[in-house]
């Protein structure tokens, strides 16, 4: 399977909002404490390591633009 | 003179004068220079097989202090077929359950649930003063029986000169400097080795910047048979991680993660030492110290494991960090795999290129350690914020989610190696278990009457699986072992079905000196099993 780049998240306004309620009321060092969290917990549902090493890729290069 | 250096947990192997230190230069086929496991298994596996070995070493016998303590399953297999199993399982203490802390969270508990129908144990516990001493006593029982074996305690290699078709050693004792010239050498002396430094060879890895401090306890306190590790540990001064394991004789033995900057001499005070096990133990646990050390480490390797007539073994040709167990465990598998084909060049049975695998199986192994102790490291010691981040927030999640657990890594224990796509290997003819295939180590199994790897002694043997073999008993001089199995007869669990038929009715396996499988088929003739042996021992396809 190819990651999947195209918009699939239904109601993103909605998503994007919750993502951030998540943080909510946290300081930096438990922001980051989150998100690592929220990367391993989302990496194992996907667990096709072809998938993860494409969305790393993809995630990498686009802090190079 | 030789140096003193360390003390003596036994005294196994006394200084004493021979005749050859007042004459000339004599030689001898096989010089090891080391008597730690693996000079001590190569030099065992060697005069086993009669091949005329000596040992060098610079003590009178073994060292104190556990140091090696967790040996695996393939490395008791492999002192099995060398004699001296028994006496370890006797003394060694098993284990299955370990726990896993992040300061005083119990992050998860394992089980190593080891798999039935292995005659050996995953791993014991034995400090490397026993392992040692009994492949000793194995060494004279062996001489006993007629092994050419000789052991010449403080005797230290201090010069070497490669003469191209021999090694001139120049050797310091008690009584004076003599020489002997030795047409195969092998260097088992350690991670300092001073034979690699004197060929000036060079040791290529990352070295970890971090100490760490070692105490063996004696303590009758009732502390269950576990391994304890603690990610960042609670108790104070404890560092970043501790381990908690049992070895025989009540004596337990502390691992503490000091890091890189500290005052060596301070922290061995034993003052010091007392408070750190204090806080592990608690104020009221009563115990002992027995041995302290502090040690660092480096995961690296030779580029080459043979040099000519010179052979490194153990850890003068690699080294990898203490977690995982994969120091003495590899070792012990290099001597495993050297002896054989050592002894089948030494008597003209097969071209010295056979040695040449012997450094390529070998770093093969190497690099499987080395890699898989160098993840262990980076896990245990975060070396980035985001390092330290991602490493916590897989102890935190591992707590409640089962998913986060495989990725705390506190060390990847030693499994066997798997000489996958070497150039010994032979036909894989069989669509057989993957555990089983070429290349394998053979996998235990309990047959009618005792163990299958019992009856892999040490020799090219043919395994026939419900199956005729070709009629086949050497091959240009190298015997050959048959074993003919039947499962309906001698496989009262099924386990050997499993282990090596799969879904086939019949299988023949051609299994090398090294119970490595050489290949395998489901049907083969005796053109393609000489193939097979001429292929596993260097002689080309």
């Amino acid at each position: 399977m190819d990651l999947n780049l195209t918009p699939n998240l239904p109601d993103p306004d909605g998503f994007y909002d919750e993502l951030l309620a998540a943080h909510e009321g946290l300081d930096k060092a438990e922001s980051d404490a989150l998100n690592a969290r929220l990367i391993l917990i989302l990496s194992n549902h996907i667990g096709d390591r072809a998938v993860l090493r494409q969305a790393l890729k993809a995630a990498r290069d686009s802090l190079q633009r | 003179m030789a140096d003193a250096g360390y003390g003596l947990a036994f005294g196994l192997y006394p200084y004493a004068k021979v005749a050859a230190q007042d004459q000339p230069p004599q030689r001898h086929a096989v010089v090891i220079v080391g008597g730690g496991p693996v000079g001590l298994a190569a030099a065992l596996d060697l005069g086993r097989k009669g091949t005329p070995v000596l040992l060098l070493d610079d003590h009178e016998g073994v060292g104190e202090g556990s140091r090696a303590i967790c040996f695996a399953k393939r490395t008791l297999e492999i002192t099995d077929r060398l004699g001296a199993g028994q006496a370890m399982r006797d003394k060694g203490v098993v284990w299955n359950v370990g726990k896993v802390f992040h300061g005083t969270d119990k992050v998860f508990e394992f089980n190593l649930l080891p798999e039935a129908g292995h005659k050996n144990p995953a791993f014991i516990n034995l400090q490397q003063p026993y392992f040692e001493k009994f492949l000793v006593d194995a060494i004279r029982a062996a001489q006993e029986d007629g092994a050419p074996i000789e052991i010449r305690g403080a005797n230290a290699v201090t010069g070497l000169t490669d003469r191209g078709d021999h090694v001139v050693l120049d050797i310091e004792t008690p009584d004076g400097a003599y020489r002997v010239e030795a047409d195969w050498l092998v260097a088992c002396d350690g991670a300092r080795s001073p034979i690699r430094k004197m060929l000036g060879l060079t040791f290529d890895g990352r070295v970890f910047e971090d100490n760490f401090l070692i105490a063996d306890v004696r303590m009758t306190a009732d502390f269950p048979t576990e391994r304890w590790f603690w990610f960042e540990p609670p108790f104070k001064h404890s560092g970043q991680s501790a381990l908690l394991h049992k070895q025989p004789d009540n004596i337990w033995r502390m691992d503490f993660q000091l890091g890189w900057d500290i005052d060596r001499k301070a922290e061995l005070d034993p003052a010091r030492i007392r408070a750190r096990v204090d806080a592990m133990l608690g104020e009221a646990a009563e115990y002992e110290l027995v041995w302290t050390s502090i040690y660092t480490f480096q995961c690296r390797r030779m580029k080459e494991f043979r040099h000519g007539r010179i052979l490194f073994a153990g850890d003068s040709a690699h080294q990898v960090s203490p977690f995982g167990a994969r120091g003495a465990n590899s070792g012990i598998q290099d001597a495993d795999n050297l002896a054989w084909k050592l002894d089948l060049v030494i008597r003209g049975l097969a071209p010295e290129a056979l040695l040449d695998t012997y450094s390529q199986e070998r770093v093969h192994g190497a690099d499987e350690n080395i890699l898989n102790s160098t993840r262990a490291t980076d896990f245990l010691t975060p070396k980035t914020e985001i390092s330290r981040i991602f490493r916590n927030a897989v102890l935190a999640l591992a707590k409640d989610h089962a998913f986060a657990r495989p990725m705390v890594n506190s060390g990847r224990l030693s499994v066997p190696c798997i000489y996958d796509g070497m150039p010994l290997n032979g036909p894989e003819a069989l669509d057989g278990p993957r555990a089983t295939r070429v290349g394998a180590p053979c996998v235990d199994a309990p047959l009618d009457r005792g163990f299958l790897l019992d009856r892999l002694a040490g020799q090219f043997t043919i395994l026939a699986i419900n199956a005729a073999a070709p009629d086949l008993s050497e091959v240009d001089g190298i015997s050959v072992g048959q074993l003919a199995l039947a499962t309906d007869r001698h496989d009262p669990t099924g386990t050997l079905r499993d282990r090596y038929l799969g879904a086939n009715d019949r299988a023949i396996y051609l299994i090398r000196p090294d119970q490595h499988v050489a290949a395998r088929w489901a049907d083969c003739d005796a053109a393609a099993l000489r193939a097979a042996l001429n292929t596993a021992t260097g002689k080309g396809r």
